[in-house]
């Protein structure tokens, strides 16, 4: 007993690693074969080695969604983190109406990527839009300004809804955080005669150091991946404004049908995941991750 | 003595009024807090106004306030438009994929726990490293693979790859907890020569029922509103799932946006109940184990 494998618990391990090799192991290392086809999913494939590789990188496309989902992740982590970290840190406190609050800012977290497009397309509407007929009642701006139809402002807008989305979720972690500093902690701050920001910054947020590493890893890994509201929103338009890295992958193989296309922005994907996470536990020590993972 | 006592008189005086002055930043805060919750929450409330609005109400009322004659027709419209129908797809998508997750994980957890074999911790290694994987850098070939099992546009045809890509975090969770059940429990009852069934029955599953309630909402949540499977494994109506119908509807009502808000909203119907019912145990399953 024990500690020895037998054969009932290889049976009790299969059904999993079953299911993981062959619908995302098995997918994966297909990709990399993939990205080296001429094809488009439907007549016979042909090998062309690394001339999709080539003409990927020669004509700038991979660059450019390598450049904006690069844009996406850094503007992501500056707009989510801090405004996260201060709610969490604001519900934490221990005032009845702070919890209240708490009850409504946790309500985007219900909807679907899908359901916040849709919502935000109408809102941001140039014609019929909640936000411009907002500010012409204020007599700000002249209103009918096109949003997502703006190529220097789609993939700001973009991200900021994204952010509306995600906030939600990192004030939870943050606020979970918060809860657990020791009281005492505060209290020998306030006898040492701290005020407000001494104690946020010295107390509150070394305390939050690992809370922060966590819920940054999530917002960088997560806005690698960003690609259900994009597509609701401005389907990688106005031109290839917000075709950001998935977006790009999606458009050559399911739009194009270019399969091999397609496969070599989903290897660079994959590995842009694995070394964003390489790094990140590299940088911080994987133990801390685990730490904050264990004990729900 | 003496002094002892005014000691402590000082002190109650000095607590009394810091309880009950109102400090300037604590002001500042509430109207930030406004601030944010106005951000935060309108949104979700102009969702919910415009969906009880007419089409002409949309059209020619003030959009930011709520209709002064609400309605229920969207929802009508919305029902009578094949919504139950998606919506019960959507339900047989998420419970299918949330009963293999956990299950699978369940049992693969305890054997990496339990056993010291080397090849199952290398097994365990390489699920932790599908953590870092995206489902975009594999959709091409599951869309192929899927296709050529002849499960395009079904619903098993979903729910297979999402099993395998919610076990990766749903195991390493299940593996955490299960780990940090005590080894005497297992002595105790392995003594008594109980099979590993037994011991997953009557000691890690009742002992990692909140890990597992836990993990089983973050699994939903994540089956329910997923949208790059519908939408690449998918076509038709006889399949279509909650996220595909909110935008098959907004093309079918490109100019009833009330229409459209209706569907959303319903869309989000059991994580909205779930939110009134139980918030404690969603919040938490949200957070899947990455806040403590």
């Amino acid at each position: 007993m024990g500690t020895k494998m037998n054969w009932q618990r290889w049976l009790m391990i299969a059904p999993a690693v079953v299911f993981f090799a062959v619908f995302a192991l098995f997918p994966m290392l297909m990709a990399v074969y993939y990205s080296g086809l001429q094809w488009n999913g439907i007549s016979s494939a042909k090998w062309v080695g690394l001339a999709n590789w080539g003409s990927v990188f020669r004509n700038g496309e991979a660059l450019h969604a390598l450049r904006l989902t690069a844009e996406v992740m850094v503007l992501s982590w500056v707009v989510q983190t801090p405004i996260s970290l201060l709610v969490g840190v604001f519900l934490a406190g221990r005032q009845r109406h702070r919890a209240v609050f708490g009850v409504f800012y946790f309500v985007p977290l219900l909807f679907s990527s899908v359901a916040i497009g849709v919502t935000w397309s109408y809102i941001l509407n140039p014609n019929f839009g909640l936000l411009d007929a907002l500010l012409k009642s204020l007599h700000i701006g002249n209103g009918n300004q096109n949003w997502l139809g703006n190529t220097h402002l789609a993939l700001l807008v973009v991200t900021l809804i994204i952010a509306w989305q995600f906030i939600p979720f990192h004030s939870l972690l943050y606020q979970g955080g918060a809860k657990q500093i020791p009281d005492s902690l505060y209290e020998a701050a306030t006898i040492d005669g701290a005020n407000v920001w001494n104690t946020f910054f010295s107390i509150t947020l070394p305390q939050l150091k690992y809370t922060l590493i966590t819920s940054s890893v999530l917002v960088l890994t997560g806005s690698l991946t960003y690609f259900d509201l994009i597509y609701v929103l401005t389907d990688g338009g106005p031109g290839d404004a917000t075709t950001v890295l998935a977006m790009d992958m999606y458009k050559q193989a399911f739009v194009n049908q270019n399969i091999g296309l397609g496969s070599v922005l989903a290897v660079i994907l994959a590995v842009a995941g694995v070394i964003l996470s390489i790094l990140t536990l590299r940088f911080t020590g994987f133990n801390r991750m685990e730490s904050q993972l264990e004990g729900m | 003595m003496a002094s002892q006592v005014i000691k402590t008189d000082a002190s109650v005086n000095l607590r009394a009024p810091r309880r009950k002055r109102l400090r300037w930043y604590n002001v500042v805060f509430t109207a930030l807090g406004v601030v944010w919750l106005i951000i935060a929450f309108y949104p979700v409330l102009y969702m919910l106004m415009t969906s009880l609005r007419s089409q002409q109400g949309y059209l020619l009322g003030i959009p930011w306030l709520p209709s002064l004659h609400p309605t229920f027709e969207n929802y009508a419209t919305v029902l009578q438009a094949g919504f139950a129908h998606y919506f019960l797809n959507s339900v047989i998508v998420s419970v299918c994929s949330v009963a293999l997750i956990v299950g699978c994980s369940l049992l693969c957890a305890y054997v990496v726990v339990r056993s010291r074999n080397r090849a199952v911790r290398v097994i365990f290694d390489v699920f932790l490293v599908g953590l870092a994987l995206p489902i975009q850098a594999a959709i091409i070939p599951i869309y192929v693979l899927i296709t050529k099992m002849g499960l395009y546009d079904t619903l098993l045809g979903m729910i297979l790859p999402s099993v395998a890509f919610g076990l990766p975090l749903t195991l390493l969770i299940l593996v955490n907890f299960v780990r940090d059940i005590p080894n005497e429990l297992y002595e105790s009852m392995g003594l008594e020569g109980a099979s590993d069934f037994r011991l997953l029955r009557h000691l890690v599953i009742p002992l990692a029922m909140p890990a597992l309630i836990s993990v089983s909402i973050y699994d939903f949540v994540q089956a329910w509103n997923n949208f790059l499977f519908p939408l690449v494994l998918t076509q038709s109506d006889s399949s279509r799932v909650m996220p595909m119908a909110i935008v098959s509807f907004q093309g079918q009502y490109t100019m009833n946006v009330p229409v459209t808000m209706a569907a959303v909203i319903l869309s989000a119907l059991p994580l909205i109940l779930a939110y009134i019912f139980g918030r404690r145990y969603l919040l938490r399953g949200m957070l899947a184990g990455f806040g403590k």
